[in-house]
């Protein structure tokens, strides 16, 4: 659906029109109106001479549905001018926009220049044919182990990270977005970041974190605060991973797109379909929610032949903390994996709180291994879960009957836990751990059991690694490389 | 064909007037750009159009031009090793013709015009035929003969017939009808909503061999069976499905991705053709048919998608093949429907779903079975429906997993505590069930050995009774209970990790065979006895628990199939060790 979907006599055609008939919520009706098209875009003249944009959502003979932007206040009937452009939304695009700021329908708010245009593209995409995919398998360090260690990111992946109010989910993909390297390659990277309806401060938190590390010269940045029009974020992440195809396909970069956060998108897709008066799915959420979202998280990926990749990182906090809320929830039947933050942990004063057990990559056995991290990775981690998991039952147990009621091997892995939530998963916001590190610390506290335990561990690598780190202490000093 | 004209479009859905005398569900191309559609609903002179194609920049006035045919798909050589979306348009002839991004109004044929296949007649020129008689075969790869079949509706004397090398639209045999001569092609088209015709149904009592452990031995799907796998999202669905697409042993495999992730289908595209069919050798793609219609492209393709992929299915069934079909997942059809629904403004049903839902989920599985074919040779086929469903929330209330639970015979629980566990299958052993355990026994009994259905029945026993242990180790303790009680907890534990927990990216724990299965389970039943017996001479489950050849237990998944005499020699370790125990005991005493 490129640029040529609207087009012909239609656009030679002035279609201007003051026929509103009904203004209700974001959305306004308009009657007499001659040849309107579906998901055309329009342009609002207020009495003000304020002027708004809006997109058709239904066309029933001469009769178009328009949900405005800007929201509608101000608007009225009888003065209120909607014409119609005879084309879908479309975004200019130019390698210039790196390093920009725009507003969350694509315009520039740094005061800088208007964005001359390379090319225009439909900001709605169209899908990539699965065919032409090429499988995600590049290993992405992002030097935080509770992510490189259990929970790969790999080039082309999407990952979300669920997380709650007050969490420092912003501080993390700040992190992410500062250290993401792929090993050994030094490749055209950029940034596309996205907000919708978060706060002028946590807004400036990724300004000025860009600005510090100097990542704003190769980030684009659309920012939809709270105070800006809520209808406009429909369009926000579509905007952002537009310019995303085109960095990446067009400009053959690697982007990591940072989308935050989809919550409020997700209520401003409410807000529309309950004034449209659909027929409401769980929550209140309309019934396609699972379709809208796929069509924004699907953008992500590689191609086959193009050297770009579009990896996509979209925060959402969940309401109450509730993994099965329909957001988090159909977010999390779309994307590959996600990750979660965790409160407990997070007041345990551990950063990053990850809760690594609910967390998952479902991509990251192809990005890790020989060749790409090392090849341990995959039974370390495996290990590693187990052991965490069975400490954190351990913990559950002894919280009813006490620590003593506990079993020898109960009563270590129950220290484990503590041990790998501390330094595994804990680290600090501007220490990087190589891959390595991450790998190694893994043996080191896995040291702490007896072989027989490490199950998981196929026999040839505890027979490698295992005796390095067995001396634990002594090892510890001479184990950098 | 008269055309009409659009008056309402909203999002997928196209009204248009000037349709009377159309039919339902038959195909209409919507405006200048010929977007392909469907027409599921009629009033007077309106028709609702649902239209497999983003409708943006369509608008009212503009033509809609209606075929008169229902929405059909191609069935002949050149289905194997191809990728289809929704509605059968192969995914890679589209990416040569408009580039790596699915573009709107593209319109190829399903399978390739120009491309030439060896047919080799089986039926001479005088003979009778009637429909589903086999005419000729085509090698359509190594693993798969394409059975050129006689359509239904066609039956008399074949008056020419010729072996060559023929395209798709060449006639390769001419019969003589009641009604004139016929020229029969090497493919047919069949509207994907009517199921194929067959003679007779069987019942369904041949185990689909799956190399899974947990499924095989304990929840078993029969060749013809239905089952479903519903989970929350993390709890391995997906990767459940790849494996059963992997290694089941069926002849031809039809896997559907419906709604889900891109990636996932690049996954299949990829790894396919590089992995081996462990009967054949061959690569796994070379019986294997795809449709992808992924998440971000058109949800009423997305609805048609599961009809193409079980019409190709059907045809191959009745071939006289066993296949296998898989869909994944069945809640983004479901949700297909309702969105359509919702726009149509029918009165929703639960959860906004449509009324209809369960009999449409039924009348899907019920395409599933174990059929006598047309034809004279009465071949049998079989066509397995193994589908998920994503339920919201992992709940199972949901209306899809309850629709669909009342007609699939086959339940794999997955849970997604398990997972996080990294218990994988997260197969809830406790929850699942599967109604095809008796019907297979017979199976079982001739081909592995008597023995198996008990010691099955003996591991559930061993499993449903820790979990009724673990709620007293919970309030008091496992000091608490009895040594044969605590040894019971070991020998679960052993059943979960050692025999249930498979790896499905390890070379070898990948796929297990039956026989294997057996062995392996065999043998922890058999270090439950023996532990026992020790316990009776007075060993204690302490001392047990120290012994090296749980280990060896624990590792024997890893044995490749052909070294399985290993198994052997961890039964004499076994003996060995508590032999050693109770002669170390009585040299104490």
């Amino acid at each position: 659906m490129k640029s040529k979907v609207l087009s012909g006599e239609n656009l030679k055609r002035l279609r201007e029109y003051r026929t509103i008939t009904d203004v209700s919520g974001p959305l306004l009706m308009v009657e007499g109106v001659e040849g309107a098209k579906y998901a055309e875009l329009v342009e609002i003249t207020l009495p003000s001479g304020e002027k708004r944009r809006g997109q058709v959502l239904q066309v029933e003979e001469d009769k178009a549905l328009v949900q405005v932007f800007e929201g509608t206040t101000g608007l009225d009937i009888p003065e209120t001018t909607v014409r119609f452009l005879a084309r879908g939304i479309e975004l200019s695009l130019s390698p210039d926009m790196l390093g920009r700021v725009f507003d969350g329908l694509g315009r520039p708010i740094d005061g800088g220049p208007e964005i001359i245009p390379d090319v225009k593209r439909d900001i709605n995409g169209s899908p990539i044919n699965p065919y032409a995919r090429d499988y995600p398998n590049e290993f992405i360090q992002t030097g935080v182990s509770a992510i490189d260690g259990l929970n790969t990111l790999v080039r082309g992946q999407k990952l979300p990270i669920f997380s709650g109010s007050g969490l420092p989910h912003n501080r993390l993909a700040a992190q992410i977005a500062r250290q993401a390297r792929v090993l050994g390659a030094e490749e055209e990277f950029a940034v596309a970041f996205g907000a919708m309806g978060i706060t002028f401060e946590e807004a400036d938190f990724f300004i000025n974190d860009f600005k510090k590390t100097g990542a704003i010269s190769r980030s684009v940045l659309y920012l939809n605060l709270a105070d800006d029009p809520a209808i406009e974020r429909i369009a926000t992440p579509r905007v952002v991973l537009t310019t995303a195809e085109y960095l990446a396909f067009d400009l053959d970069m690697h982007v990591l797109v940072i989308l935050t956060d989809m919550t409020n998108y997700c209520e401003a897709l409410r807000e529309i379909s309950a004034a449209r008066k659909e027929v409401p799915g769980r929550r209140g959420y309309p019934g396609y929610l699972y379709t809208d979202l796929a069509t924004i998280y699907e953008r992500a990926g590689r191609i086959k032949g193009k050297k770009g990749s579009i990896t996509l990182i979209p925060i959402l906090t969940m309401p109450e903390d509730d993994k099965t809320h329909p957001i988090p929830d159909l977010t999390g039947y779309i994307t590959e994996g996600q990750i979660i933050l965790s409160r407990a942990l997070h007041r345990k004063k551990i950063y990053p709180p990850i809760d690594v057990l609910p967390s998952l990559s479902r991509l990251k056995d192809k990005g890790i291994g020989e060749g790409k991290t090392r090849e341990d990775h995959a039974d370390i981690f495996n290990q590693l879960f187990a052991a965490y998991a069975r400490g954190k039952e351990a913990q559950e147990l002894a919280v009813i009957l006490g620590e003593a009621a506990l079993s020898d091997l109960d009563k270590l892995y129950y220290r484990f836990a503590d041990i790998f939530e501390e330094r595994y998963v804990g680290q600090g916001e501007y220490e990087e751990r190589s891959i390595i590190e991450t790998l190694d610390l893994g043996w080191e506290l896995l040291s702490m059991f007896p072989r027989a335990e490490l199950k998981r561990i196929r026999d040839k690598y505890l027979d490698k690694y295992l005796p390095r780190f067995k001396k634990e202490e002594k090892k510890e000093a001479g184990e950098e490389r | 064909m008269k055309e009409g004209r659009i008056v309402k479009v909203a999002g997928p859905l196209v009204v248009a007037e000037g349709m009377s005398g159309q039919k339902m569900y038959d195909v209409a191309l919507v405006s200048e750009k010929r977007l392909l559609g469907e027409i599921i609903e009629l009033k007077g002179d309106l028709a609702s159009i649902q239209v497999y194609e983003e409708t943006g920049g369509v608008g009212p006035g503009e033509p809609v031009y209606p075929t008169g045919a229902p929405l059909s798909v191609e069935l002949g050589p050149g289905l194997i090793e191809s990728i289809y979306d929704g509605i059968q348009r192969p995914l890679d002839v589209i990416r040569e013709k408009v580039g790596d991004f699915v573009t709107r109004g593209v319109s190829v044929p399903a399978l390739d015009r120009n491309r030439k296949w060896h047919f080799v007649p089986r039926a001479k020129v005088g003979d009778e035929v009637e429909p589903g008689d086999i005419i000729g075969t085509v090698q359509e790869t190594v693993l798969v003969e394409h059975r050129i079949m006689v359509p239904p509706g066609v039956r008399g004397k074949i008056t020419h017939i010729e072996e060559g090398d023929f395209t798709v639209e060449d006639p390769v045999a001419r019969v003589r009808t009641g009604k004139g001569e016929i020229e029969i092609k090497m493919y047919q088209k069949w509207p994907v909503r009517l199921p194929r015709p067959y003679k007779e149904k069987l019942l369904p009592d041949i185990p689909m061999v799956t190399g899974q452990r947990i499924i095989d031995t304990f929840f078993p799907v029969t060749k013809g069976g239905t089952a479903c796998v519903p989970g929350p999202f993390g709890s391995g669905k997906t990767v459940i499905q790849h494996q059963l697409a992997k290694w089941s042993d069926a002849d031809i495999v039809i896997y559907i991705g419906c709604g889900e992730r891109g990636n996932e289908m690049t996954d299949v595209l990829i790894e396919f053709p590089e992995l081996k069919d462990p009967r054949s050798g061959e690569p796994l793609m070379k019986r294997t048919v795809l449709v992808a219609n992924t998440s971000n492209m058109p949800v009423a393709a997305r609805e048609a998608s599961v009809y193409t992929g079980i019409t190709i299915a059907e045809y191959f069934r009745d071939m006289g093949y066993s296949v296998a079909l898989m869909a994944d997942s069945t809640s983004r059809w479901a949700e297909a429907m309702r969105e359509i629904s919702g726009r149509l403004e029918e009165m929703p049903g639960e959860e906004g779903y449509p009324a209809y839902l369960g009999a449409r989920v039924a009348s899907f599985y019920e395409r599933a079975g174990r059929v006598i074919t047309l034809g004279k040779d009465r071949r049998e086929g079989s066509l397995t429906v193994i589908g998920a469903v994503s339920p919201p929330g992992g709940d199972l209330a949901d209306p899809v997993v309850q629709a669909t639970l009342r007609v699939v015979k086959v339940f794999w629980s997955l849970d997604d505590k398990l997972a996080y566990r990294r218990h994988f299958p997260a197969i809830n052993w406790l929850t699942s069930y599967s109604l095809y355990r008796d019907t297979v026994r017979d199976y079982l009994d001739k081909e592995i050995s008597p023995d198996f259905y008990d010691m099955q029945t003996e591991a559930m026993r061993i499993l449903s009774k820790e979990a009724e242990l673990e709620e007293i180790v919970r309030l008091v303790g496992i000091e608490a209970l009895s040594e044969s009680d605590q040894l019971l907890l070991e020998v679960a534990r052993s059943l979960r990790e050692d025999f249930l927990h498979q790896n499905a990216f390890h070379e070898v724990d990948t796929y297990t065979s039956l026989k294997k299965q057996y062995l392996l389970l065999k043998l922890i039943l058999y270090m439950y006895e023996k532990a026992k017996e020790a316990l009776e001479r007075g060993i204690t489950v302490r001392e047990l628990r120290q012994l090296p050849v749980w280990e060896r237990i624990a590792r024997a998944k890893y044995i490749s199939e052909d070294e399985l005499v290993e198994l052997e020699g961890i039964k004499k370790e076994i003996d060995n060790e508590i032999q050693g125990l109770i002669g170390g005991k009585s040299k104490e005493a």
